[in-house]
């Protein structure tokens, strides 16, 4: 029991010199992450804040001014251009100096004056529907505190019932709170993955694999070898980013590091079983990278990152059952924001646990396999 | 004469070996047809930003007429699944295990208060998923909108006079998502291939020291390149026709451009990928640095500061500094226009030019590198 214990911990560092002696390997492990952290952190945002339009009022009268002031005024609307004729409105989409056209009709005031209806035009460029969408909606919303006010001056009193909007654990609805916890268990997934299939392939390919296999260590040594250094470096990036979220973006923490860090030990058990997995099963690095590559990307894309996990078709969610990104994204989540306890996070645990299991004892089956 | 006569020869052995190369292991077979299907289907059928249905807790305090007409709105709406909770404790509960993504609590004196013109009705949302619950709470301003234009009617007349928005989404009317996935689509399936599977196959010559015993035979550089970019070239394409066929069969997605500018431009930015990925890996000799690199400068910037997904003109100055050294942004913009605009001029000759230019740099870049360390 002792001796494997210290043959253990030889291999321990021999993997931990063999990752962290190259300087620009060591590069390459942390800042990658820190600088996809602080970009992603900016950038992968659904808000708007800075929004193109040009307009074209036709009726030039108190009520059209009235309604491009409140959008000039919202802070995310920046005007472009005041447009003299219909056909202007092309350009401006078609060269994408644009994003919305409003176009503000003859009998705009007439119609609002006679108490009718009055129509205002928002054409968007739909060439990323997703943007326009947002877009859309926040004229919309510009438009109905017009209306809100214009009624209430008409009637000269409140509307009966007002409903309040408030948000638990985010409380302006920030979407960088939602991203950069989400980050943690990504970027250490497709770094820890990337790491553990590689580096076995790599052994394998220069020779040293078949040497580590003719010495006294059990396959069961090898594995929790290769394991162990993984899973602490994927822990060091994963505190990086925990860091970078709280001290840079200042996103409050506000659950139990404790829980957090079983939990994440957890992932990275399961990240670095399915980085053994797939370079038990590949010959070269290349085919090691592939592998990993073809999981991580169905993984990370699938696991709630970008787009709502209960919005996938139910066939792809019952497949990614398997994916430990979705469990990690949700216990990161909650833990970081919720303040959520064990027994909340008790499933994503269990399937932590069980994809660990199960991959690293595939993975030890098939090399042992290979051995024979 | 003779002399490019022979560098011809040598060009085509080399580009002879690599191609075998290519068949030989499947796993870059895989690259060029199984990574660009896996993509499209990926992106294709498991991306939807739509939120279509919202489970709410309702914690109705009042149990009057009046909050029953609203709970009725709620579960009349196509979006919410309403659950009825005992008290606002049960309701966070509920909210807490992730069984409903939002709370809807009405106060014991809202039937009172609504009579004299003051009551208010809260909607909790879960903002942990921030974008989700701007959607929720949409969805929520609908369904109370309707129910508050409904008892208008029913109180008297409703004081018209509303401004209404018509809008229009140019390009893509019935806003199917598709529509700007499928070009994005192609600019990261070129990436994988151009940077990722380059930047690993000509690391590998030069870990294995392959790229050494070449130097010595009577080869240039350039025939070396030359020789590189071609196999995986073709590959690229093979991912390309790929996507093109999924957009127009499988998705439907209308091609208003030019068929030939779309295949120049996919080319140009081809090429830009294939040089990246050969000058990484000639900067850095490693497989595993390599592949990390040609992940972290091409394949997530492709996905992430492109335009792709999110807005360019959103972002912070700094990092829209960043967008413009790196070529994703050019090709997205480049194949959104041409996919769904047209053959717009003033968007596709000044992202081609400079798509054009990064290929040329990169390309000769590359080779004053290779050439320097032969000798």
């Amino acid at each position: 029991m002792r001796s494997s214990l210290l043959r253990i911990m030889a291999l321990v560092r021999k993997e931990f010199l063999a990752v962290l002696k190259d300087p620009r390997s060591r590069f390459i492990i942390f800042v990658p992450p820190i600088l996809q952290c602080l970009i992603f952190g900016y950038a992968a945002s659904f808000d708007l804040n800075s929004i193109p339009y040009a307009v074209l009022d036709q009726d030039h009268s108190a009520a059209s001014s009235a309604l491009l002031a409140r959008l000039d005024g919202s802070g995310r609307f920046r005007r472009q251009a005041n447009l003299r004729r219909v056909e202007e409105i092309p350009a401006w989409i078609d060269s994408r100096r644009a994003l919305l056209v409003i176009q503000i009709g003859q009998d705009f005031e007439r119609c609002l004056l006679a108490g009718k209806t009055a129509p205002v035009q928002a054409i968007a460029d739909g060439r990323n529907s997703n943007t326009a969408g947002v877009a859309l909606a926040y004229f919309g919303s510009v438009v109905e505190a017009l209306n809100a006010d214009w009624g209430r001056h008409q009637r000269q009193a409140d509307p009966p019932v007002r409903i309040v909007m408030r948000s638990w654990f985010n409380p302006n609805l920030d979407s960088r709170w939602s991203i950069v916890p989400s980050l943690i268990g990504t970027l250490t997934m497709m770094g820890t993955m990337m790491l553990t299939a590689l580096s076995v392939a790599r052994e394998r390919e220069q020779g040293t694999f078949d040497q580590l296999l003719v010495t006294p260590f059990r396959p069961y040594e090898i594995m929790a070898g290769k394991t162990v250094p993984n899973m602490v470096i994927g822990l060091g990036q994963s505190t990086t980013i925990l860091l970078i979220a709280q001290f840079w973006f200042h996103i409050p923490f506000v659950g139990s590091i404790f829980i957090l860090y079983a939990g994440l030990s957890l992932f990275l058990m399961a990240a670095v079983g399915l980085g053994l997995f797939v370079s038990s099963l590949a010959k070269t690095m290349q085919q090691a990278m592939l592998f990993a590559f073809i999981l991580i990307l169905p993984f990370a894309l699938l696991s709630g990152l970008t787009t709502p996990f209960n919005s996938m078709p139910k066939f792809l969610q019952s497949v990614m059952i398997i994916n430990p990104l979705r469990y990690s994204l949700d216990l990161t989540k909650r833990v970081y924001l919720e303040n959520a306890g064990f027994a909340q996070l008790f499933s994503d645990f269990l399937a932590l646990a069980g994809i660990g299991l199960l991959t690293l004892s595939g993975a030890a089956w098939l090399f042992r396999r290979r051995l024979s | 004469m003779k002399d490019w006569r022979a560098k011809l020869r040598r060009i085509r052995a080399l580009t002879l070996k690599e191609t075998r190369q290519v068949f030989r292991d499947p796993s870059s077979i895989a690259i060029g047809g199984v990574v660009p299907v896996m993509m499209i289907l990926l992106f294709g059928y498991g991306m939807s930003l739509d939120v279509t249905h919202v489970s709410v807790a309702v914690v109705d305090n009042d149990a009057s007429s009046e909050s029953a007409a609203l709970i009725g709105d709620f579960r009349l709406s196509r979006y919410f699944e309403v659950t009825p909770a005992h008290s606002m404790a049960d309701a966070k509960t509920m909210l807490l295990d992730r069984g409903v993504d939002g709370v809807l609590l009405i106060p014991s004196d809202f039937a009172r208060r609504s009579h004299s013109a003051d009551a208010e009705v809260q909607m909790l949302v879960n903002g942990t998923d921030a974008n989700q619950a701007r959607i929720m709470e949409g969805y929520a301003n609908g369904a109370f909108a309707r129910w508050s234009a409904q008892r208008a009617r029913s109180d008297g007349p409703v004081p018209a006079g509303l401004v209404i928005v018509m809008d229009r989404m140019w390009f893509n009317d019935s806003n199917d998502s598709h529509f700007f996935i499928v070009p994005g689509l192609i600019v990261l399936v070129m990436t994988v291939i151009g940077a990722f599977l380059t930047a690993m196959v000509v690391a590998r010559e030069w870990e294995r020291g392959t790229l050494e015993s070449l130097f010595v035979t009577p080869m240039r550089a350039g025939e070396f390149l030359i020789s590189k970019i071609i196999p995986y070239f073709g590959l690229g394409m093979i991912g390309f026709v790929l996507c093109l066929l999924a957009g127009q069969f499988l998705f439907h997605v209308p091609l208003r451009g030019s068929l030939f500018l779309l295949c120049i431009a996919s080319m140009t930015y081809l090429l830009v990928s294939l040089g990246t990925g050969v000058l990484v890996s000639t900067l850095v000799k490693s497989q595993f640095l390599a592949s990390q690199l040609a992940m972290t400068l091409t394949l997530m910037p492709a996905m992430m500061l492109s335009g792709f997904i999110y807005d360019l003109r959103s972002m912070p100055t700094f990092v829209r500094g960043i967008t413009y050294v790196l070529p994703a942004r050019y090709a997205v913009a480049l194949m959104q226009t041409l996919y769904l605009a047209g053959n717009v001029g003033s968007v596709i000759w000044p992202n081609l030019a400079i798509l054009v230019a990064m290929a040329v740099a990169l390309i000769v870049f590359t080779w004053l590198c290779t050439r320097k360390q032969l000798s």
